[in-house]
């Protein structure tokens, strides 16, 4: 008989037997989860405060590019571009990239200068499950902003 | 790591005066987290390659800090502007002090 | 009605690799080159980020391996004082297709040989040096390099003569039920392909690709170690790189995506 009979042919009882052991499987899950140690939305506004003092970032200017849904966190690309004339007095000084989801909030810092002509740069990241990636940039005038943007990591399948 | 690490690096071989162009890196190395158990169930420790820099004739145009959220064999790209021809210089930090090199020359005009 | 434990167990273990399984691609995408007729490439199952990291030369990381592989070709190793090159000179000219119609019966050997197979017989009999483990860094580098000279070359597999014995050994354990959780390989990739397994996307589980630049491995990876993955994954015993078993597996996956194109080195989840 192939899995799929098998599954049409459960009985209600069985079903529901079924379904109250996945729901255990995934409350312990949700318990592990907790129980390991990974950065918050708190520990990034730290992160951020070491790199940066107490500055109030804007909206705006940045541009994040990022997969909705990442096909493995191992591997996940990521494109930062900020919006700027990037002149020898009007430049991009350095983008940070944190990870609110990760064992450690730091990703990357991006340093430009004016020789760098844009300020965009990517490269590929490892994302521990689904989370926000977070850029701070701070320009050469001093002011600060930032952005976000959420990517869904799914589990591993095959012995993942 | 530092034993047989492989740094590639895409540079255009031309360009035109004051022309922005992107640049290309990727460099071999598994990037140990320092989270990871090994089999043996003790934890692997920290060895990646923390500091990416690059220069133009000298002067810097772009330097990146990596922590352990960086990919194996990691990659990057990003963009010069270039004024004059000359050479792109790299270098990559690894945590236990070795240096990977690469440099690549652009014709400008 | 009376509860069935053991059922239930049993349906679980199942669920817990099949979940999902049953959605399947209503897809119409022009696939080009990665399609023929309903032979599919696991190009075509992956995201466009993927699909994006294999086809730029330069972002795809499995070109380190093909970087490193062409090093070690011009390298001189073992007594004879050769290097590959001694023999086979420019490897762009003369590793041309052998991705695309290995494995294949040889004569002396009395046996198939694939990429890894021969090139550990041509390092001991012809350059006597030591062969390569399979899975290391120089026998990765060494089949990437080769394999990625075919690049977009259709995968012609001869199966008849001394192969046809191979072949059908080969389509045998394709089709046999194997492991606690007594399941064929045709099971997942010719009943389910493009359904989901858990969190990911089964593909036709073809082989054209290989080795392959795994994003969960972080690497380079060798067919057959895809192979003692899907084995353990279906709670079996693997068998050996490099066996008689997977040997004639891989003449068989191989057939299976014939006119597929070499895409060493893919980028696959």
């Amino acid at each position: 008989m192939s899995t799929k009979q098998a599954l049409s042919a459960l009985s209600r009882r069985e079903a529901l037997l079924l379904a109250a052991g996945a729901t255990i499987v995934a409350a312990g899950g949700v318990v592990l989860k907790s129980g390991t140690a990974h950065a918050d939305q708190k520990m990034v506004d730290e992160a951020v405060m070491k790199l940066i003092g107490d500055k109030k970032p804007a909206e705006g200017k940045i541009t994040l590019e990022l997969p909705q849904i990442a096909e493995n966190g191992n591997t996940v690309p990521v494109g930062v571009t900020v919006d700027s004339p990037m002149t020898a007095d009007n430049y991009v000084k350095v983008v940070h990239l944190f990870a609110d989801g990760n064992p450690a909030p730091e990703v990357a810092s991006l340093h430009f200068t004016p020789m760098s002509g844009k300020a965009s740069a990517s490269t590929r990241i490892r994302l521990a499950g689904t989370q926000n990636i977070v850029a701070v940039a701070e320009m050469s005038d001093g002011s600060v902003f930032r952005a976000q943007q959420e990517v869904k990591v799914t589990i591993g399948g095959c012995g993942g | 790591m530092a034993k047989g690490v492989k740094p590639r690096v895409r540079v255009p071989g031309k360009a035109a005066k004051g022309e922005i162009i992107e640049i290309k890196t990727l460099i071999s190395h598994n990037m140990e987290s320092g989270r990871r158990k090994g089999k043996d169930g003790k934890l692997i420790p920290r060895s990646i390659i923390n500091k990416m820099e690059v220069t133009f004739n000298g002067k810097p145009v772009f330097t990146a800090d990596w922590h352990p959220a960086i990919s194996a064999n990691p990659y990057m790209s990003f963009f010069a502007k270039v004024e004059e021809s000359g050479e792109f210089a790299f270098k990559w930090t690894d945590d236990d002090g070795s240096i990977y090199e690469k440099t690549a020359k652009i014709t400008v005009g | 009605m009376k509860t069935n434990w053991n059922r239930i167990t049993l349906i679980a273990a199942a669920c817990a690799v099949c979940v999902g399984v049953f959605a399947t691609s209503a897809n119409a995408t022009d696939w080009g080159p990665y399609q023929v007729d309903d032979r599919r490439s696991g190009y075509t199952y992956m995201t466009d980020e993927s699909r994006a990291m294999q086809v730029d030369s330069f972002q795809n990381p499995g070109m380190i391996w093909v970087e490193q592989g062409a090093d070690l070709w011009n390298e001189t190793n073992g007594k004879a004082g050769k290097s590959c090159a001694s023999c086979h000179g420019d490897a762009t000219e003369s590793m041309k297709g052998v991705a695309a119609r290995y494995p294949v019966y040889d004569e002396k050997a009395k046996k198939l040989q694939n990429v890894e197979t021969r090139i550990n017989t041509c390092l001991e009999k012809n350059m006597q040096a030591e062969p390569y483990k399979w899975e290391s860094k120089e026998m990765l580098s060494m089949t990437t390099f080769i394999n990625n000279q075919s690049l977009g070359m259709p995968v012609d597999v001869k199966i008849d003569g001394a192969a046809a014995e191979w072949y059908e050994k080969g389509k045998a354990f394709y089709y046999e039920r194997r492991g606690q959780l007594d399941m064929a390989c045709k099971h997942c990739h010719e009943d389910n392909a493009g359904g989901i397994i858990r969190a990911n996307t089964l593909s036709q589980g073809q082989a054209n690709g290989f080795p392959t630049y795994r994003l969960k491995w972080q690497k380079v990876g060798s067919l057959h170690r895809r192979f003692r993955g899907c084995n353990k994954q279906v709670r079996s015993a693997p068998f050996g790189n490099g066996s008689d078993e997977y040997l004639a597996l891989e003449l068989y996956v191989k057939w299976r995506g014939r006119g597929l194109p070499v895409e060493t080195p893919a980028v696959r989840n």
